[in-house]
């Protein structure tokens, strides 16, 4: 992920480089993670529990006869679980250490490209937790779709950090 | 890189690993010419080939090697440990030159004079190579370049011999190279031809018509099958659930193939294992030397086939454990004599299937494990509490060895000892789903037992349901399926079951995994016998469905410390499920801990079967005290309602199980329970028949020494024995299955008095337990004895028996090798044997019958051992 990033940053001297970042919500909250690491966006899926798992593991699932492992972003950050009846969980396939994970957030937006100069590190109140796996802050984040209204603020997740678990 | 020095690399490669072995062969029988010329052709061809792709320092070390070569073919020159020594060490030369050529391109800068200076004086004849190894670089000096080995001004004239190009050894330029090759390449064959005139006539070498393959391509092909086997089941699943006619034909054939196609593609990465052995003969060799003692190694089953991916896996664990064996293992040569014990150490090396399985034994007749040692570094490292230890089995001290960072030897030698030891081994093992574990005795030596897959990809498992989750557990490991019926009890809150003869731990699926409980533990579900080393126990699950093929995918990083399962995969229906590891719920569950009974084993002693522990069950009946009875030998214990007693012909009977079950009372005057009362019964089992034995109250079941003291004869009764402190009398069970019905145990029974005398050989004190009662039960006369070694011991004693029934694996001396000790003369020489082994292959078949076994048993199906005995003993009785 940080090596999709990285050569955009060297090259920011030279234009005004944007980051294409797909953006997903979680228990309300604006989240972003790089399109370039993305290998998939899948919709409701049949996901296996694995009993004994970390917590934030919701379980497996198959993406065309590849077993991937999915991290359930609310339970990852610390928020409520999903109320029961609530539309199923979207599942964003990323890569992390050659393996292929399924992060699961309510919804997925738009992408958005975004300058790279405009991402905040975090603030030093930031949630301990969600400190270790934010990469930093985009504000002013034009809101998605017909709202199009009240910008807001757009936290990036570093993919790798969001996948050390246990 | 080229790709004929390419070429060169693997031919070579492969033709210099048979060489290690050959040469050896030569230290062996140094008189054998077809070692020598197959030794001195492919140095040749090294040399030839050498020679044209222009490199110079692999062509001269060949050169000279060859020319020693030689003189050993024509016989000139006589053979010596320390002239295998220099080829040794001249194959060693070329393979390093090689791996540099390997690694840059070309060959690497070195300086060979000195070897090749050796080499020459062997040729020549200045230096005879004697036995002392290292000594053959003195005699050099005497030659007629004396200084000149040792001086920078050898390079330029290394050898009396004009073998030396005149151009300047180092600077080979592979640059220059591809012209030259172009050149040269119809040249090629040409040292081949001139191949055969050299070797000894009538050598026909017929080489099997093979095509290499990278690695790379099985890799993917094996992929793909995989691929292409869930597809298929996929498709499979539709169907059924169709039933569409003209898409079953062509799917049946589909699916064929497609097995096909797997077994075949399997079958492409099946190698051998003497494969990974190959190098083990010069390590042991090196090993002897380095250290000054005599090794022998031994292998046995080097042509069992297993995955080449398992293969590679177990190689360097293997090479570890020999070299262990040689270094910790052995004694030096002084502390044999000392103890008695032949002066050349043995390393034995045995390979063979059981079960879907590979098993690999590593043995030596050294000094074992010593358990002292072993414990007081335990305490010193803080693995363990000496409360832990005191609570601790021999076994499982000696299992210490297997942990982290633990290594017993005094010394740090260059060997091995260099703390990391056992524990890697075992990590490495455990990697690809195998387990290992140790047998030992202080002075007599050490074997180590590897169990690995055959194959990591594609394995049947069967897929089981269990709080709403489906799970899949590879088929390998589980012995049979059982409806949980009233057949599970509690003994507190842990469910046992009993399974004909024996009490089967179990473990609940959904409790271990902490899901709902959706039924109560053991009513309604299954319980999947499963095998874990040694150990049986059972899982509780809620459903079982059928089984599948499944490629076992490895589950992601974030879930490898959950030990429960061993990967997981796609099913046909296109769900994944987690597939069950039995090894790692029986460690999470303690089940697969082995008793004091096995621990007992290396100390017990000879025939000494009373001795051992067992499980007695307590009930009192009638007046006096309590009674006993092996626990093994009660299939059930019932606690009927009176109103299902009923009488039939005078005697009380039962409808169990749809079947009339004989009630016997075990007291005296017994009177049927009151109206509305409970009547206790303990349920004896043979076959299909079942009898019951009416007691008054169940006591207690305890775990004694059974020392039976012969009291006033009495029928029905074994004698009194010490139980729990009290005196307790321990009943005949054939006597009272004989009050039930006449003919129980069939023909036995009627041997006119004189009971035919059996000689059971089982290391286990389970399945001693369980076979010494019910050979007892039908009939026979049983001594039994923990080993072979013992069993010898009894012949030496001048006793005689009428069949001796051995298991195959026990420690020391195994089923095979009493076999043929027995059959080798001496008074049991024409004694019928029956092996009784879990290895039903035809391949151990042979090998038992080869070692003198005449019926082969399978070990839990006791029906067919007591056909065996009567087959034995019908020829006999003719005689």
């Amino acid at each position: 992920m940080e090596a999709a990033i990285a050569p955009r940053r060297n090259t920011a001297s030279h234009a005004a480089a944007d980051t294409a970042i797909l953006t997903l919500t979680v228990a309300g909250q604006l989240c972003g993670v790089p399109v370039l690491g993305v290998r998939d966006i899948l919709g409701a899926q049949a996901i296996t529990p694995i009993p004994l798992a970390p917590p934030e593991v919701a379980g497996g699932l198959n993406l065309r006869g590849r077993i991937v492992t999915a991290v359930d972003l609310r339970r990852r950050l610390g928020l409520p679980p999903r109320e029961p009846g609530a539309s199923a969980p979207m599942s964003v396939v990323v890569e992390g250490g050659g393996e292929l994970y399924a992060l699961l957030a309510d919804s997925v937006g738009d992408v958005l490209a975004l300058p790279e100069a405009g991402l905040a590190p975090n603030p030093p109140t930031l949630d301990p937790l969600w400190r270790d796996v934010c990469a930093g802050v985009y504000q002013n984040v034009p809101g998605s779709g017909q709202e199009g209204g009240a910008a807001r603020l757009l936290i990036m997740l570093d993919v790798d950090r969001v996948l050390d678990i246990g | 890189m080229d790709d004929l020095i390419a070429d060169f690399l693997t031919e070579t490669g492969e033709g210099l690993a048979g060489l290690d072995a050959a040469l050896l062969r030569l230290e062996r029988h140094p008189d054998d010419p077809q070692t020598i010329g197959e030794i001195f052709r492919l140095i040749h061809t090294i040399k030839g080939t050498c020679g044209f792709l222009g490199l110079s320092r692999l062509e001269k070390v060949a050169h000279a090697g060859e020319n020693v070569l030689g003189r050993y073919r024509d016989g000139s020159l006589a053979v010596t440990s320390a002239g295998v020594s220099l080829i040794l060490r001249v194959v060693d030369r070329v393979r390093e030159i090689m791996s540099g050529l390997e690694a840059t391109g070309s060959e690497p800068a070195g300086d060979d004079s000195a070897i090749i200076a050796e080499l020459d004086a062997v040729f020549t004849g200045q230096a005879l190579a004697e036995d002392a190894p290292e000594a053959a670089p003195e005699p050099a000096p005497a030659s007629p370049e004396p200084s000149a080995k040792k001086r920078a001004t050898a390079k330029r004239k290394p050898s009396p011999r004009p073998s030396a190009e005149d151009s300047p050894p180092e600077p080979p330029v592979v640059a220059a190279l591809p012209a030259i090759v172009e050149e040269k390449v119809p040249a090629a064959p040409a040292p081949a031809p001139a191949e055969p005139a050299a070797a000894p006539a009538g050598e026909a070498v017929a080489v099997a018509q093979t095509l290499r393959v990278n690695v790379d391509v099985l890799e993917s092909l094996m992929t793909l099958v995989s691929e292409l086997v869930l597809t298929r089941n996929q498709l499979l699943q539709l169907s059924r659930a169709r039933e569409d006619s003209a898409l079953t034909g062509p799917l049946q054939r589909l699916s064929h193939i497609t097995s096909e196609l797997q077994e075949g593609v399997m079958k492409t990465r099946m190698q051998p294992i003497g494969n990974a052995w190959k190098g083990l003969p010069r390590l042991v060799r090196d090993l002897s030397r380095e250290l000054g003692k005599k090794i022998e190694l031994e292998m046995r089953g080097a042509e069992t086939e297993l995955d080449r991916q398992v293969l590679e896996m177990i190689r360097d664990p293997l090479t570890h454990m020999v070299r262990n064996s040689g270094d910790h293992g052995l004694e030096s040569t002084a502390e044999r004599r000392e103890a008695g014990k032949p002066d050349a150490g043995r390393i034995t090396l045995d390979a063979y299937h059981e079960g879907g399985h590979i098993i690999i034994e590593v043995s030596d007749d050294g000094r074992g494990l010593a358990v002292d040692k072993i414990r007081a570094k335990a305490l010193a490292q803080g693995l363990a509490t000496e409360q832990e230890l005191a609570g601790m089995g021999e076994r499982d001290i000696q299992r210490f060895i297997f942990r982290a960072g633990f290594s017993t030897a005094a010394a740090v030698t260059s060997v091995s000892g260099r703390g990391v030891g056992m524990d890697v081994v075992r990590t490495n093992v455990e990697k690809i789903g195998g387990t290992i574990d140790l047998r030992s005795r202080e002075g007599r030596g050490t074997t180590f037992l590897i169990k690995i897959p055959l194959t990591l990809a594609i394995v049947s498992a069967l897929i089981v349901e269990a709080g709403g989750e489906r799970f899949a557990i590879p088929q390998i490991g589980v012995v049979e399926l059982v409806r949980a019926g009233d057949g599970v009890m509690h003994i507190k809150d842990a469910p046992v079951l009993r399974l004909r003869d024996r009490l089967l731990p179990l473990v609940s699926l959904s409790r271990l995994l902490r899901l709902d409980e959706t039924s109560e533990a053991g009513t309604g579900g299954f319980v999947v016998v499963t095998q874990v080393g040694q150990n049986l126990f059972g899982i509780i699950v809620d459903k079982v469905f059928d089984t599948e093929e499944i490629v076992v995918k490895p589950v992601a990083p974030i879930l490898r410390h959950v030990t429960m399962f061993s990967g997981n995969t796609i099913l046909g229906d296109g769900s994944v499920i987690m597939i069950l590891d039995p090894n790692g719920i029986a460690r999470a569950t303690g089940v697969g801990a082995e008793g004091v009974q096995e621990d007992r084993r290396g100390t017990a002693v000879a025939s000494a079967s009373s001795s051992e522990k067992m499980s007695l069950l307590l009930f009192r009946a009638g007046d006096g005290g309590p009674r006993a009875v092996p626990l093994g030998l009660v299939a059930r214990l019932e606690d009927l309602p009176q109103e299902r007693i009923e009488m039939s012909h005078g005697q009380p009977v039962v409808q169990y199980r749809g079947a009339l079950m004989p009630l016997v009372p075990i007291g005296d005057g017994w009177m049927p329970p009151a109206p509305g009362g409970r009547q206790a019964v303990l349920v004896f089992n043979d076959g299909g028949r079942a009898m019951g034995l009416m007691v008054d109250e169940i006591l207690d079941v305890v775990e004694e020494a059974l020392n039976i003291e012969s009291g006033p004869e009495r029928p029905g009764y074994l004698g009194t024995a010490v139980i729990s402190g009290r005196a307790t009398e321990v009943i005949d069970c054939a006597w009272w299955l004989r009050q039930a019905g006449d003919d129980w145990f069939g023909p036995q029974r009627n041997a006119t008095g004189q009971r035919k005398r059996l000689l059971v050989v089982e290391d286990s004190a389970f399945f001693r337990n369980m076979l010494v009662p019910a050979l007892g039960a039908a009939g026979f006369e049983v001594v039994a004895t923990t080993t072979g070694a013992q069993a010898l011991k009894l012949r030496e004693a001048g006793e005689l028996f009428d069949v001796i029934v051995s298991d195959i694996e026990m420690p020391e001396l195994d089923g095979l090798g009493l076999a043929r000790a027995v059959r080798d003369g001496g008074s049991w020489n024409r004694t019928p044997m029956v092996a009784l082994t879990s290895h039903s292959d035809e391949e151990w078949v042979r090998r038992s019958a080869e070692a003198g076994f005449d019926r082969h048993v399978p070990k839990f199906d006791r029906d067919a051992l007591l056909d065996a005995l009567r087959g034995c003993l019908v020829p006999n009785a003719l005689h």
